[in-house]
Formats: structure tokens, C-alpha cells, sequence
């Protein structure tokens, strides 16, 4: 197979199971439902973004995917076990405001390495230093850093600990254009040399196009998973294939925004 | 700071400090008072404090109380205002107390502290150790409560639960925060030891200025004590502000 072929995904075991995820928090007349009957199942090694307009509670969902808050209804199963809290197999990155300001670079990659030998500990933060291009930096602090700096810290500290799968939130929102797309790019490079499965929520149409192997378009509160769209096309993604553009087109249409007016 | 500032920082509450004393001193001499002190009259004072060997003990006694029942109140106030700040249950069932207890004056309390504790350094201790427990405790809790969800996300994602919890997480998180209040407490703290030494221990500055003013009017040694208490307590404050600057607490002061 070539490098930058698509995967056959389709043969690849079911990771992450989403069945019937619901979410209402309860407001003064009647309660507010937030997630409809959410249903999203993810293969092993897949990327898939979860885009949506912005209250459509893909957010929340994320949250309740990683175990940080509890659904009203339905539940969520990893490798078929049922998900009750957060785990170390499964990170959730934050935008950069997830790095801990009291600690160096160094020291917040290694935050979750608390149970490896020290000299195993400083061997595996070095080689994530240098995976997310920070060497160098190592004993910087977070204020000393520009924030896609702050977010290669949250990547490497997520991916130091070896989980199977990572939950991203927005994680380049707060980036500069150019920055994202750098970001962007060393994430799929990492994704293909580190082989997680990874859930990456997004309001940004193109990015999802860019990064991901499935789209799942949310609609509107309350959140409903409205469409599943694949993007069979290789990476590196050209921006111009015309295959790119009818993807991209489609999931705007689908989530309603005349973009072209 | 650059130098003209710095020299500014120095030399300005020098200048106030100097007119004032000249003020205080031409006080003195034009009222022909014989009551009130003039700074020569206190610099001597203080000399014969030194002399009669009484000077640093007393400053040494003093500071042992405040640091003592200061100690004591930051090792059973900050965790009982972190359980406080992260437990709701804790807080509801807690926090009514501990408002109810906080605006009573230490001074208060000056009968029981002889109940419990009779007329010892003890009740000293215990006085200085109420009149910063309370403040330790809320402000604390409020550092507690202020830490970004995510921090302790990420802490949970990552396994983290219980004391290792507290220890890499919540307290970094909150010490910033906490220094500040720490501080603050022990302002209060300082500021009680006078009345603190009202009962009757035999030492300390506080103790100073009530016994030169029962045995024999030495308002001299008054007012001896008051500027002592007072320049101890700067240095306490500045201390503490060093403190705060450290490189690995900085990120909490930022933007101050």
C-alpha cells in the first residue's frame, strides 16, 4: 500500500461505541436537552472530527465521552467496556489552557509518567520534547511560551502516557490562522507515526475536512448527529481537488450556512 | 525598576519619614510636654532596652508567639479550607460555622484562652492562632473553588486522585492565591500580639508597652514598642512579598 493511501478502515474493529448518549440539565420551567440520542461508533486508529455550530453541544458530548460528566441517558463503551470516568488510556486535550502553569515543559509532559523510574520517565519526555519540535524548551514555563507552543506541551503530555485514544476539544481555536495550520499538519503527522484513535470536536468546517477520515455533523441544539460524511480522499489533502471542495460544500450545506451568499 | 525609580522608592518615604520626625520633635520641645516623648528620648529608650538586655529577647518572644500559633493555623487552616473549597458538603455544613467564629475579635476571647489554657504562653499562642486561622481557612477555600476545571480534568485524566491529587495539583494551583492570604493573616496576627501579651506573660512587645506604662509611666518605651511593632511587622510584610516573586509562583502574579 502506498503511504498517504486511505486506510481500509471498514475492516478495522470498532474502538468507541456511542449508544443513545442523551443530555438534559435541568433549567426553571423544563429541563434543556443538549444531546439528543447521540449514536457514533469509532473504529480502531480512526480520526474522526465532530463539527457543528457553536451550543450544539458537541462539546458536551466530548465531555461526556471522556467520563468528565455523566449523560442523562445512553452510555458509551470503549473497547467494550462500559465508560464510568476519565482514564489514562483515553487523554483529553484541552486547548492550551490544559498545561499547568506551575510546571516547566519538561515537567508537565512527564505529569502523567508519575509511575515510570525516573531515568525511564526523563527518556520518554525527551523524546516527546522532541517529537513536538520543543527542544530546547524543556525548562521554559507555560507564560514563557506562545499558545501553539502551550499546545504541542498538551500534545506530548497527552501522548506521553501511551493511550490508545485522544479526545481533542477545539484544541486550535485559540490559534492564529497560520499556527493552526502548522498544528494541523503535525497532528496528522503524529496520528500516522503514533497509530491513536482519535475524536477531535471542531466548529471549523474546513478543518474537519482537512484532518478527518469521517465528518459528524451535529445539528442545532438539541444535538443530533445529522450526518456522517467520509472523506476518502489521501493526505497530504489538497485544498483545490475538486473532490476536497464538493466534501467541504456539502457539509456546509448540510449544516445550513449559505456560505456562498 | 530602573535606578531613578528605585532611588525614588527609598529615598521618598525617608524624606516623609524625616519631616515627620522633625514635626514630632518640634512637637514636643513647643508644647513643653512632659508627658509625651520626643525621638531622642525613644532612640534612647531603645538603647536602654539593649542595654538591660531586654530588646531582642522581648522582639525574640514576640515573634515566637505570632510564628507559633501562625504555623499553627496555616497547618490546620489550609487543608480544612481545601476539603472546604472542594467538598460542597464540606462547605454547607462548615462554612455557617466558621462565618459565625471569623468576626469575633481574638480579644474576645482573652476569658476562655485563660479557661483552656491558663495564664501561659498557650493562651497567647491560641489568640494569635484565632485571629489568623479564619481568614487562613476562607481564603483558602476561595483559591479552591478558583481553580480552572480543566487542571483538574486533567489531573483526574491522568489519574490523579486524593493527597496526590492536593499535593501536585491543588496546592500549586492555588498557592499564588494562597501566599497572598497567608500574608494577609499574618498581618492580623501581628497586629494582635499586643493584646495577645495582655495577659500576663512576662515578654514580648507587647507585653513592653503595658508594663512601661503600669510601672512607672515610661511613655518613652511606649512609644518604643509601637515603632518596633511597627517596623517588625513591614519586615514581615516584605518577607512575604519576596515570597510571592519566586520564579515558580510567578505565573500566578503576572499581570500585577
Amino acid at each position: 500500500m502506498s503511504a498517504g493511501a486511505p486506510k481500509p478502515l471498514g475492516r478495522a474493529k470498532v474502538k468507541l461505541a456511542v449508544h443513545g448518549v442523551s443530555m438534559a440539565y435541568p433549567a426553571h420551567d423544563k429541563p434543556i436537552q443538549v444531546l439528543d440520542k447521540i449514536d457514533l461508533d469509532v473504529r480502531e486508529g480512526e480520526f474522526v472530527c465532530i463539527v457543528g455550530p457553536s451550543g450544539c453541544g458537541k462539546s458536551t458530548l466530548l465531555n461526556i465521552i471522556g467520563g468528565f460528566v455523566q449523560g442523562t441517558a445512553g452510555e458509551v463503551r470503549i473497547d467494550g467496556e462500559a465508560v464510568t470516568g476519565p482514564d489514562r488510556r483515553r487523554i483529553f486535550v484541552f486547548q492550551e489552557r490544559g498545561v499547568l502553569p506551575w510546571l516547566t515543559v519538561a515537567e508537565n509532559i512527564g505529569f502523567g509518567l508519575y509511575d515510570l523510574p525516573p531515568a525511564e520517565r526523563r527518556a520518554r519526555v525527551a523524546n516527546y520534547v522532541n517529537l513536538v519540535g520543543l527542544r530546547g524548551f524543556e525548562d521554559a514555563y507555560p507564560q514563557e511560551l506562545s499558545g501553539g507552543m502551550k499546545q504541542r506541551v498538551e500534545v506530548a503530555r497527552a501522548l506521553a502516557v501511551d493511550p490508545d485514544v485522544l479526545y481533542l476539544d477545539e484544541p486550535f481555536g485559540a490559534l492564529d490562522s497560520i499556527t493552526r495550520l502548522t498544528m494541523r499538519s503535525e497532528l496528522l503527522r503524529i496520528w500516522a507515526a503514533e497509530k491513536k484513535t482519535i475524536l477531535f470536536v471542531t466548529h471549523d468546517i474546513e478543518e474537519s475536512v482537512q484532518l478527518a477520515d469521517r465528518v459528524a455533523v451535529m445539528s442545532a441544539r438539541p444535538g443530533r448527529i445529522q450526518k456522517i460524511v467520509d472523506v476518502d480522499l489521501p493526505h497530504p489533502r489538497d485544498l483545490s481537488d475538486p473532490r476536497y471542495l464538493a466534501i467541504r460544500d456539502s457539509i456546509f450545506e448540510e449544516i445550513g450556512i449559505a456560505h456562498r451568499v | 525598576m530602573n535606578p531613578s525609580r528605585r532611588a525614588e522608592a527609598v529615598l521618598l518615604p525617608l524624606l516623609v519619614a524625616a519631616a515627620l520626625l522633625l514635626a514630632w520633635h518640634w512637637a514636643v520641645i513647643h508644647t513643653h510636654t512632659r508627658i509625651f516623648p520626643s525621638p531622642e528620648k525613644v532612640a534612647r529608650g531603645v538603647r536602654e532596652l539593649a542595654r538591660r538586655g531586654v530588646l531582642f529577647p522581648y522582639i525574640g518572644a514576640s515573634l515566637f508567639r505570632v510564628g507559633s500559633g501562625f504555623l499553627l493555623a496555616t497547618l490546620l487552616g489550609v487543608p480544612l479550607g481545601s476539603v472546604m473549597g472542594r467538598y460542597r458538603g464540606a462547605a454547607t455544613a462548615l462554612n455557617p460555622l466558621v462565618q459565625v467564629l471569623r468576626p469575633i475579635s481574638p480579644l474576645a476571647w482573652i476569658p476562655l484562652a485563660i479557661v483552656f489554657f491558663g495564664v501561659t504562653n498557650l493562651s497567647t499562642i491560641f489568640l494569635i492562632f484565632l485571629a489568623s486561622f479564619f481568614p487562613i481557612v476562607v481564603s483558602t477555600m476561595n483559591a479552591v473553588r478558583a481553580i480552572p476545571v480543566i487542571y483538574l480534568r486533567a489531573a483526574q485524566n491522568f489519574g490523579f486522585s486524593g493527597l496526590a491529587l492536593w499535593a501536585r495539583v491543588i496546592l500549586p494551583a492555588i498557592l499564588p492565591q494562597l501566599l497572598t492570604g497567608l500574608r494577609l493573616a499574618l498581618g492580623v496576627a501581628w497586629l494582635v500580639v499586643v493584646a495577645a501579651e495582655m495577659i500576663a506573660v512576662d515578654s514580648g512587645l507587647g507585653y513592653l508597652i503595658l508594663d512601661a506604662r503600669n510601672a512607672g509611666k515610661r511613655y518613652d518605651l511606649v512609644v518604643a514598642g509601637m515603632l518596633l511593632i511597627g517596623v517588625i511587622g513591614l519586615a514581615l510584610d516584605v518577607a512575604m512579598r519576596r515570597v510571592e516573586r519566586l520564579r515558580w509562583l510567578r505565573w500566578g502574579f503576572s499581570g500585577r
